[in-house]
């Protein structure tokens, strides 16, 4: 065994007798199979299967709404609009993702009440994010150019061509709830 | 032979002219021979539902008809949360947000107690919008209506 490894080593050690091109098309490939795998992974936990797992009461909240249910027939799911698209970003709510982990292993919301409770803090944090990024992932779906003001109600277009033309508001501040019930509202603007 | 003939002949004859017999279905049928406005069907039947009343996004608010009428919503309500967590018509139709919103104002018998008492929001048996405000459409009305406005709003 020992011996065995030993061998491996001295080969591994003296320079290849194979070309450099052959190493470098060999490296690429196995970068293109591991950056595949790593986003199929991510895909994965991207499914509402996974995150029903742990937010079942919003999963069937959400079967009323139209991002659910809707004359077209086009469907948004929970990684639409709480995933953003944007590698980067991706990346950094994963990493925040895992502290879900461990709030679950705590049971922060591991019973409806537990989470009626808390969400009102859960919503908070999600309407500030948002806010944040200019509520990217609805953006990626509604994009404002393309908006045909003529096609929109009245309501909608006194709003959409005033405070969300101008950047003073994005979709969240007027938006909330679009997809769940709501946590108490009192206080909050525009309420 | 002519007796029993004539015996048979009477006996339909009766049979077909009695009232009981020809409104056999009124006697074995359980709803009485009534029509009621889902139309002449058994109690036990399950009839044809309706087609569901499409809400337009918007339209022209139909005219109230009385003075003390709650007018229609002249708009959608899709996924309008009212509830004991939040009011979504009030983000509209407050005094706060209504002159944001562009809507009309709530009228201040919103904030009256049953009692009379004017309180500083709405009034808790004003909350449940949906109790006396109802949407838009075209629907034809299910039974005769006479009524007709007072000179004034005609
Ligand atoms: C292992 C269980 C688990 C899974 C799976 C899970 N979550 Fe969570 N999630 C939690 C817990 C626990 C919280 C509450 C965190 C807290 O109490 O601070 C939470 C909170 C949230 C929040 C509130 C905002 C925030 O920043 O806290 C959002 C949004 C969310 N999850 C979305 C998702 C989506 C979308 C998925 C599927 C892609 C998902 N979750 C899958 C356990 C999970
Ligand atoms: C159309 C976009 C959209 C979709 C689809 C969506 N959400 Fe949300 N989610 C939001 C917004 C916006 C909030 C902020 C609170 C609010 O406005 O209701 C939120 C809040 C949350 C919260 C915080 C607690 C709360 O109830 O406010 C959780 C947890 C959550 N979402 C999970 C999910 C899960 C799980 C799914 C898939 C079944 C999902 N969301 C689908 C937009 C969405
Ligand atoms: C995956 C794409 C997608 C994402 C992400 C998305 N939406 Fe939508 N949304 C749709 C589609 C599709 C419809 C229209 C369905 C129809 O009318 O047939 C819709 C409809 C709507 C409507 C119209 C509601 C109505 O009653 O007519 C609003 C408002 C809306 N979305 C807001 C949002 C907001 C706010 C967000 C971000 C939190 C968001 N959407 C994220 C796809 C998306
Ligand atoms: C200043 C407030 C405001 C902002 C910001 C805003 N909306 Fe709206 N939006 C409204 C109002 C009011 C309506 C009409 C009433 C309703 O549907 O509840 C509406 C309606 C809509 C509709 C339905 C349009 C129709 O008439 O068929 C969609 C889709 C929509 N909004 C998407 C968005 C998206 C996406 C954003 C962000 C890019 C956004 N809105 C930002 C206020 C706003
Ligand atoms: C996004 C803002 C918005 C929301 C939310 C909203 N409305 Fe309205 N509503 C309006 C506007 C704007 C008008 C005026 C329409 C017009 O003048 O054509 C209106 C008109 C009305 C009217 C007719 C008032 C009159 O002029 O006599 C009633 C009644 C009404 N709404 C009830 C409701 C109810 C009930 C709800 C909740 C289920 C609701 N609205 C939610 C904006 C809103
Ligand atoms: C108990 C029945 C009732 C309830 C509940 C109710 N309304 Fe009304 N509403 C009326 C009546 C009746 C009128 C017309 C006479 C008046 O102004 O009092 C009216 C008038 C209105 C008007 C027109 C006001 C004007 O100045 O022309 C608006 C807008 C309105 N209601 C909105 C609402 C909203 C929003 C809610 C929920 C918060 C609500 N209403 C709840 C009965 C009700």
């Amino acid at each position: 065994m020992l011996k065995l490894l030993k061998r491996l080593w001295v080969i591994m050690k003296s320079p290849s007798t194979a070309s450099f091109g052959f190493i470098l098309v060999i490296g690429f490939l196995g970068g293109i199979i591991f950056w595949g795998g790593f986003n199929t992974g991510m895909e994965a936990t991207n499914t509402e299967a996974f995150c029903s797992g742990c937010h079942a009461p919003i999963v069937k909240e959400i079967r009323e709404t139209i991002h659910y249910s809707n004359r077209s027939g086009v469907r948004a799911i929970c990684s639409d609009c709480h995933v953003p698209h944007n590698w980067t970003d991706k990346i950094v709510r994963k990493v925040q993702a895992s502290k879900e982990l461990v709030a679950f292993a705590m049971g922060t919301i591991s019973t409806e009440e537990k989470f009626q409770a808390r969400r009102a803090h859960l919503a908070n944090r999600e309407w500030k994010r948002m806010k944040e990024n200019n509520s990217q992932e609805c953006r990626n779906c509604h994009q404002f150019e393309f908006m045909d003001f003529s096609e929109q109600g009245k309501r909608s277009v006194s709003q959409h061509s005033t405070a969300l033309a101008s950047g003073e508001k994005t979709c969240v501040d007027c938006h909330k709830g679009i997809a769940h019930q709501l946590p108490n509202m009192e206080g909050i603007e525009g309420w | 032979m002519k007796k029993i003939l004539t015996a048979i002949l009477t006996a339909s004859i009766i049979a077909l002219s009695s009232p009981a017999w020809s409104n056999d279905d009124a006697l074995t049928s359980n709803n009485g021979g009534v029509s009621s406005l889902r139309g002449l069907y058994e109690i036990s039947d399950v009839n044809k539902a309706e087609d569901l009343k499409r809400v337009q996004r918007e339209q022209q608010l139909i005219d109230r008809n009385y003075v003390q009428q709650p007018p229609m919503i002249p708009h959608s309500i899709r996924g309008y949360q009212v509830n004991l967590n939040a009011n979504k018509c009030l983000a509209c139709h407050s005094f706060k947000n209504a002159g944001e919103m562009g809507a009309t104002k709530i009228s201040v018998t919103h904030f009256e107690t049953r009692s009379g008492t004017t309180l500083s929001d709405v009034s808790p048996r004003r909350y449940f919008c949906l109790q006396c405000h109802v949407t838009q459409a075209d629907a034809k009305p299910l039974v005769e209506n006479t009524f007709t406005p007072v000179h004034s709003l005609r």
